[in-house]
């Protein structure tokens, strides 16, 4: 008995000492583990197999002898899942997943210090919100872009200019309703777009960010939305399944990624992409590290990669996003031009609305904003009809 | 002088001598597999739902609460339930309806090498990935699909539109509707009903159908009260199959579909991607109480009678 309570203590004071080691930075980078596995978006951790030209893995293995392991993750709720669970390194979390992973303790500290690359970070992203709390840093940035309004262009023959022809049925340039040929994305974070979208057509709500909605501007935000459900056929949450329905269903204009895009553009589709008038909500991704990571040495030298590799630049070609170091944009590290950056809309960063996990204490006060599981059964129930 | 047994002959021995070790020997390991493995699992996730989740950083408050079974009665997710319990009966009547037919000339026509073809062609399509199939109807049902197209040829899309139109099951084409979400459930699940009607069938005696038919029963009367009778068990046996699998299913209403979501969709929405454990285990407890029900009313039936 007093045995197996000295065997309990132990254990008790083993696990104290994990968690303590675990929630400190690290001080040095030692040898790689050979081994690194990665959450990440499709499309963003590519060695080759997709398209031989993109390829900013099969080197970094080489150099280090951290094999990379990839699992993919289609939504920010799947990304905080697969983390909560654990058995992954790192993470690239949009804004929505960074910090309810921070707030969950599931990443630790980055001693940027350790990074010979930062210096070389957007002075814009360093310490952004999303991923930087109380001045201590939680990841690395990756990417950036925009969600994008993607449209046929045989439908319109010009941009659209408004957001309005995904949100209210309405006759497109082709002389048709817009009804069941226009989708919407499956995830509760679209509530924000609807927000943004009243923020420009109704003034007088007083939204002063898509993700800080008090109950006035949230109701209006879910009618929007309600009315939305009668001209959306089906929602979207994969990325290919977007693809098949502008392909074979008949679907004209959706909120989207330049992801989709441009595969559909390389597939002969004729679709274009565009930011209306009134701006467009966006994603910064971070990368971060697990807090019981097995393989920290080669998570910090994929920190570097990640900024110093030509991964900014050919990846902010393959996913039509833009890079977090600017330099890769012209330094030919990579695929990436001046032009191609613009393009992707590197000088549009101040009209986009960055992907913000919805907080219940807000700018407007205390208790005041909508938080996000609200936002996650409301959604649930305006896709279901209710 | 006799020699001692060996290792081998002393383990047969006291296994000839005391028969209950033998039985406890061989029922052991089906016994934990049954109770640890599958059982056990099951009652570790069903313990969750008594848990709760903190709200924002998705973490699972570890504290017994009757809160999460709360949230079952809240109006989105109740329509989950009742939207996925119509059409787990829809879809079990008319796997019912199409099953019997094809289960009746299987069971009492097809002979010999006919019937080997007649039961491959029911097999068959459940050798072949559950995805692939489902990915194929979405390309089927789809609006620029080979279903409209087929409309088109015969100047009768005003047909499928004017069903389309049809609130509620309707859609912008098929691919989107809930007819769609029907249509691939009815299909996949089939060959589930067939089988155990098939089944029930053959064990129904022809000396009774035509004792039927010489006491003058037209056929209707000995469809109702011979065959079905008879029947029956298959049919209910097939229903469990085709009720449960359409219950618990979430790739089909993810595919095809107005992406309302169904409980198995939501429980691999809740666990999946938004981590909320608990949530997700009551929802799972949903169609095991109706199922339970479900068998209560099957057995009063007398549906288990013959087995």
């Amino acid at each position: 008995m007093t045995c197996l309570k000295h065997t309990a203590s132990l254990l008790g004071i083993i696990s104290m000492l994990g968690a303590t080691a675990a929630s400190a930075q690290m001080t040095e980078i030692g040898a790689g583990e050979g081994e690194l596995s990665i959450v990440a978006w499709a499309g963003y951790v590519e060695r080759g197999e997709t398209d031989p030209a993109f390829d900013w893995v099969t080197k970094f293995e080489a150099a280090t002898g951290c094999m990379v392991s990839v699992k993919t993750a289609n939504t920010s709720d799947e990304m905080v899942a697969l983390m909560n669970e654990g058995g992954f390194d790192l993470v690239t979390a949009s804004g929505d997943a960074s910090l309810r992973l921070i707030a969950g303790g599931r990443v630790q500290p980055i001693n940027v210090d350790l990074i010979p690359s930062w210096g070389t970070v957007d002075d814009r992203l360093k310490s952004a919100g999303w991923h930087t709390v109380d001045g201590v840093h939680y990841g690395v940035p990756y990417m950036w872009g925009p969600n994008v309004l993607m449209y046929n262009t045989e439908v319109f023959p010009e941009a659209p200019t408004s957001w309005n022809v995904v949100f209210e049925e309405q006759t497109l340039p082709d002389g048709q309703s817009n009804k069941g040929r226009v989708q919407a994305y499956d995830g509760p974070i679209h509530v924000a777009d609807a927000a943004q979208y009243l923020m420009f057509h109704k003034p007088e709500l007083g939204i002063t960010s898509p993700y800080e909605l008090n109950e006035e501007q949230y109701a209006a935000a879910l009618e929007l939305l309600r009315g939305q459900r009668t001209i959306v056929s089906r929602y979207w949450h994969d990325a290919f399944i977007q693809i098949d329905d502008f392909t074979n269903e008949g679907v004209v204009a959706s909120g989207s990624w330049p992801f989709q895009v441009n595969l559909l553009k390389a597939a002969g589709v004729p679709v274009a992409s565009t930011i209306p008038q009134e701006g467009a909500t966006g994603w910064a991704d971070t990368t971060m590290l697990h807090v019981d990571s097995e393989h920290p040495n080669c998570a910090y030298m994929w920190f570097e990669h990640q900024l110093s590799s030509n991964l900014q630049a050919d990846l902010s070609v393959w996913f039509g996003a833009n890079p977090s170091v600017p330099a890769a944009c012209t330094d030919g590290r990579g695929m990436q031009t001046a032009e191609g950056c613009t393009a992707n809309g590197l000088d549009d960063f101040d009209k986009i609305r960055f992907w913000t996990t919805p907080v219940a204490d807000c700018s407007q006060g205390d208790d005041t904003c909508i938080p996000y599981y609200r936002w996650v059964s409301d959604y649930v129930g305006v896709i279901g009809g209710r | 002088m006799t020699t001692a047994p060996g290792l081998g002959g002393r383990i047969s021995d006291r296994l000839w001598r005391s028969p209950g070790l033998v039985v406890f020997l061989l029922l052991t390991p089906p016994a934990l597999w049954l109770g640890v493995i599958y059982l056990g699992s099951l009652f570790a996730l069903l313990a969750q739902s008594f848990f709760s989740i903190d709200e924002f950083s998705g973490m699972v408050n570890r504290e017994f609460t009757l809160k999460t079974y709360a949230e079952l009665f809240t109006p989105t997710n109740l329509d989950i339930i009742l939207r996925t319990v119509v059409m787990a009966t829809l879809v079990t009547i008319a796997s019912a309806i199409i099953a019997f037919p094809i289960a009746y000339y299987a069971a009492r026509y097809a002979k010999g090498r006919w019937k080997a073809v007649f039961y491959l062609g029911i097999m068959l399509p459940l050798w072949s990935s559950y995805l692939v199939k489902v990915y194929s109807w979405k390309l089927i049902l789809a609006k620029e699909g080979i279903i409209s197209w087929f409309f088109e040829v015969l100047h009768l899309t005003w047909l499928l539109d004017a069903f389309l139109a049809i609130p509620v099951i309707g859609g912008n084409s098929l691919s989107v509707s809930p007819t769609g979400t029907f249509i691939v459930f009815v299909y996949v699940w089939l060959p589930f009903m067939i089988l155990p009607i098939q089944a029930a069938l053959e064990r129904v005696p022809t000396s009774m159908i035509e004792a039927s038919g010489d006491l003058g029963a037209a056929p209707g009367q000995t469809f109702r009260h011979v065959l079905l009778p008879l029947a029956l068990p298959g049919v209910i046996a097939g229903s469990i199959f085709t009720f449960s699998l359409t219950l618990g299913d979430y790739i089909i209403p993810q595919i095809v579909g107005t992406s309302a979501r169904f409980i198995g969709l939501a429980v691999y929405q809740y666990q999946g991607t938004a981590g909320n454990i608990p949530l997700a285990a009551a929802f799972a407890v949903v169609p095991i109480v109706i199922m339970g029900f479900y068998l209560w009313w099957a057995k009063r039936r007398g549906a288990f009678d013959a087995l």
